[in-house]
Order: C-alpha cells, then structure tokens, then sequence
C-alpha cells in the first residue's frame, strides 16, 4: 500500500473508531438509568459493542499510523481538535427520545457501511466489519424498533421524537460526506462510495419514519466539521470526563 | 451484590400470625417442614406458610432492590474508567448487576407480587437495600474495593443461598453466584494493579480500603446474639449459616488476599489465632450501621432521589410503549376481522 493510501486509511479508520468510541460513551452514561430495566440491559449491550469496535478501530488505526500508538493513547490522549467523529454522536442524551433517534440515524448508516465493508480490499477491516456488521444489524433492530413505538405512541412520545428528528436532522450530512483521500480509498476498492451509502440511508431511515407517523425533515444546511476536528461544545466535557484519570496520572497503568 | 444480612429487618414475616392454626394447616405445615428437611425444592405452586412466603418476598425483593441500586455507585465510574479494557469491564459487570435485578424480581413474582409493586416499594422508602451501597465511591480504586470486598461478602452470603429451599430464588442464585466470582475476580486484579502501581496509586487503594473495609464487614447484618429471628429461617432453610459464621469466613479468606496486595487492613486489633486457626478482629461500630438503616448514610439520599428520578422520567416512555402495543393490537384485529 502507497504511503498515501495508507494515511487515507488511518485517517478513515480514525474517524470509524472516534464515532464508535463517542457514540458508545454516550450510550454507556443511560447504565442504570434506563427507562426500564430491560432496556437499561439493552442500551448497555450497544453501548458495549460500540466500545468493541472502537477498541478494535482504534488498534487498528494506531498500527497503521506506526508511531506507537495503542487504543488507549488513542482514546485518551487526544484533546478535541485531533477527534475525528461525527458530530451526530457527540450531542448530549437530553431523554430517551433523543438518545433512540441519534442512534437511529447512527445505526442505519453503520450497517449500510459496515455491510459494504465487509468486501473491503482490506483484510483488516474487512475483517472487523465482518465482525461489527453482525451487532449493528440488532442495534439497528432495536433503534428502529423503539423509533417507532415512540413516533406511534402517545402524542407526548410522538412529539418528543419529532422534536428530536429536527434537532438531529442537520448533523446526518456529514456521514456522507467525502474528501479526496477517501475517493483514492473508494478508489482502490478499500471503502464504499459514500454517495451510494446515502442512497440506501436514505431509503431505509424513510421506511422506518412512515410506520412511525414521523414527516423526514428537509434536507436544509447541514452541520459539519466533525471529520476534520471541528466539533461542538459537548465533545470537550466528554473528554474531559473519559480522559480524567490518565490525564490526571499521566504514568500510571491500570 | 447482595443485601445485608436481611433477618435483623425480616422477623416481622417470620412470626408466626397470631390465629390459631386449624388442624388442617398443622398437618399442611407438618408436610412442608418434613419436605424441607428432606432437601426437597419447595416451587411456587407449592402449599406454604404465610410466614415463609413473605420472608422470601421481602428478602429476594431485597436482594433485587439492592442489585439495582448497586448499580449507582459502580456506574459513577463507567464514563472515567482509565483504559477502553476496564471501561468494557465495568460497563458488562454493571449490566450483570441489573440481569440480577431481572432474575431476582422474577424469582419473587413467583410469589405472587408484580414487580411495579416491589419497584413502588423500594421507591417510596418502605423496602430496604443492602446499606452498603449507601457508601460513596469517590475514587476509581472504589471500583476494585467493591468487586473485591463488597462481592467477595456477597459471595459468602450468597452461596450457601443456591441451596435455599425455595427454587426459583436458589436457581437464580445459582447463575448470580457464577457471575459474582468472577466480578470478584476482577475487582481483586483491578487492586492489584494499583497496589503494584505509582505511589499514588497505591494510596488510592489503602484508602479505598480503609473505608470499605468496616461497610463490608457489616454487610453479614447483627452478631448472632442480636438476630434472634435467624432460627426459623435456618428451620425453613431460607437461611443456612450464622451472620457471625459468614463474617468470620470472609474476614479468614480476605486477611492473606490484603496481605499479598501490601496493603493494611484498618484494625488494630486484627490477629490470626493460631489455637482456632482464624483471624480475630476488632468491634463492629454498629452505631454506624444503624444510621445508615435509619437513611442518615452518606448518599441514602441520592440514591433512591436517582431510582425515583429514572422512575418518573421514563414514565412516558414507558406509556407510550403500551400505547403502541394497543394500537398494534387493535390493528391486527381490525385487518383479522
């Protein structure tokens, strides 16, 4: 692989295990506080497989990087400005409503890609998409599932969902977005075509939204930066939080 | 987890009611305990005495509060464990916590009481947990003293509860013990890494020490002379060893597992005898224990506060789940009719 390509992909495949790693964080603040206790054991299980593919993204980054680092150097030892996850994944909880919508919206895009990079050129994440496409098809399942108890409940939990659609709308354009590196990965046959990724998005969220009596919001302007480090508030406490500890006892081991 | 020893709250369903027991009730009675003492299972549908079936409620109940509620100081530290390895570690033990609250609250249902009355219950004060989890968790080697001493004193307590004579609550316990060992396992690693860490570390885990040390300790309940009512629930086999037998277990297999970490157990009076070959240890302030009981602990408050808090914010969640049912149901209806 060229020198070039490999960046690419360290960058892409960076990019992968900080949204795994963020969205998994978030999920995992619901433990033992979940609306019921079922789901409480539910949303800690995404919660793991997404710290799971974040460790296994994260390894695989630092390797292609080759300077040393190792999942954890990664995940924290960076400030804001060098993460490189969507801005979809860093906003905050705020109730259960947004949480299942974030997820959503998350999850349909994971199996998309995951399913298409299964057959990457790759082996290496090829192999790991083999092994994450497995979890997310249930997270989708179960995102998907609970979107539609909600947007076809009451018309309390109707309208929490639909405020929450709005709210997260904006951050979903940037899932699909595409910079030159990751055209040579699309290229060399190592990533999906994002534009196709969208399409099959596209069609699956909005099979989804009509059993749930959910309107799509127009595609308006969409929030972007996360993939280059230009992220919202909510990612600095985030880290600042996860980070505490090795920050705090820079020489330490756990 | 586990709940204290729960017989210094549990007497009131022990004793017996104070009618008089028809002839008919003797012998039903009489069959039950000869069943018990042969070591047969007694299953729900099984005849038995009011008394054993509300000291059973209120103890599995107990023991399926306690699970959840020890979920709160644990998870405290899910968002700041310090490597992706133990952030895993920690979210899965926490998950099992609540998987035990969902065996346990089945395992009461059984006994004829829904789980929203019991959950009611824990929320409006009138149900106990375990105090232990009234205790703060301050610092990550919190982590490692609660897996190690507070699910090491679980194990103790709940092994001898596999062979409960009630089956679904031996069962269960049967499962949860398999999954505490292991949390216990791992809390004893996590210590062991920072008593073999920087100084600071190592500080951090005296002092994580120092301060559950006692709690756990007291999480076997009342000396044997003040439990008066641990007769009849050894009698129904509910129970199967003494308070003051377990704590002394626990203390005689804790003392060399400190010992190897280096670090200090906080008792002057700790010294193994080698005549009985255990170790003696200094007096329980129960005065402590007590006011914990009473809810004057350090985080009584805060604790029911966030299970009330998850109750009322997921109440439209959980309505709207139901509203969708309906609605599906109705409609599955309409289209077969």
């Amino acid at each position: 692989m060229s020198t070039d390509l490999k960046d690419a992909l360290f960058g892409y495949t960076l990019r992968l295990g900080d949204t795994s790693l963020v969205l998994g964080h978030r999920l995992s603040e619901w433990c033992g506080h979940a609306p019921e206790l079922e789901e409480d054991i539910a949303l800690t299980n995404v919660a793991l497989d997404l710290v799971g593919h974040a460790r296994m993204l994260l390894t695989y980054a630092g390797e292609l990087e080759g300077k040393g680092r190792d999942e954890d150097r990664l995940a924290y030892r960076r400030d804001v400005f060098d993460y490189r996850n969507h801005l979809l994944v860093e906003q905050p909880n705020r109730d259960f409503g947004h949480t299942i919508v974030r997820q959503f919206l998350h999850d349909v895009w994971a199996v998309e890609l995951y399913e298409r990079l299964c057959a990457s050129r790759d082996e290496t994440l090829a192999g790991i998409a083999a092994k994450a496409v497995k979890e997310v098809r249930y997270h989708v399942r179960h995102s998907g599932d609970w979107l539609i108890r909600l947007g076809d409940g009451t018309d309390v939990s109707h309208a929490r969902v639909a405020d929450a659609l709005g709210r997260l709308w904006p951050y979903t354009g940037e899932m699909f977005e595409r910079d030159e590196a990751e055209q040579a990965l699309v290229a060399a046959g190592i990533v999906p075509d994002p534009a196709e990724l969208k399409a099959a998005w596209t069609a699956r969220v909005e099979a989804v939204l009509e059993e749930a009596t959910l309107d799509r919001p127009a595609d308006g302007w969409m929030q972007k930066g996360g993939r280059r480090g230009e992220h919202s508030e909510h990612l600095g406490y985030l880290l600042a939080e996860m980070q505490f500890l090795p920050r705090a006892y820079p020489d330490a081991n756990w | 987890m586990y709940t204290q020893g729960l017989d210094a709250k549990a007497e009131q369903g022990a004793q017996p009611s104070p009618r008089l027991v028809t002839e008919q009730e003797a012998a039903l009675q009489g069959r039950f305990q000869e069943r018990v003492d042969a070591e047969e299972k007694i299953e729900p549908r099984d005849w038995m005495p009011e008394g054993y079936r509300r000291t059973l409620v209120r103890q599995i109940s107990q023991h399926a509060h306690s699970e959840i509620v020890g979920m709160l100081p644990e998870g405290n530290w899910i968002t700041r464990a310090p490597t992706l390895r133990r952030k895993v570690a920690l979210l899965a033990k926490v998950q099992d916590e609540g998987g035990h609250g969902l065996y346990l609250y089945s395992a009461a249902e059984t006994l004829g009481v829904s789980r929203d009355e019991l959950v009611g219950q824990l929320l409006s004060g009138k149900a106990k947990y375990s105090s232990i989890f009234n205790y703060p968790t301050p610092t990550w080697a919190d982590i490692g003293a609660i897996g190690w001493l507070v699910d090491g004193a679980a194990i103790m307590n709940q092994v001898p509860l596999c062979r409960c004579s009630y089956g679904p609550y031996a069962r269960a316990m049967v499962r949860i013990c398999r999954e505490e060992s292991f949390h216990q396992r791992q809390g004893y690693e996590l210590m062991l890494a920072l008593a073999q860490g920087t100084p600071e570390q190592k500080r951090m885990a005296q002092d994580a020490l120092n301060r559950w040390w006692w709690p756990s300790l007291m999480m076997f309940g009342p000396s044997d002379d003040q439990s008066a009512h641990s007769a009849q629930n050894m009698a129904w086999k509910i129970k199967r060893f003494s308070n003051d037998e377990l704590r002394q277990r626990f203390v005689d297999a804790t003392v060399p597992q400190a010992e190897f970490l280096g670090l200090t157990i906080p008792d002057p009076e700790l010294r193994f005898n080698a005549g009985t070959g255990h170790y003696e240890f200094g007096a329980i302030d129960w005065t402590e224990f007590n006011e914990i009981l009473k809810g004057n602990g350090p985080c009584n408050r805060e604790r029911i506060e966030a299970r009330r808090k998850v109750w009322d914010d997921g109440a439209w969640v959980r309505e709207a789940a139901t509203a969708h049912a309906a609605k599906r149901k109705q409609r599955a209806l309409k289209k077969a009719g």
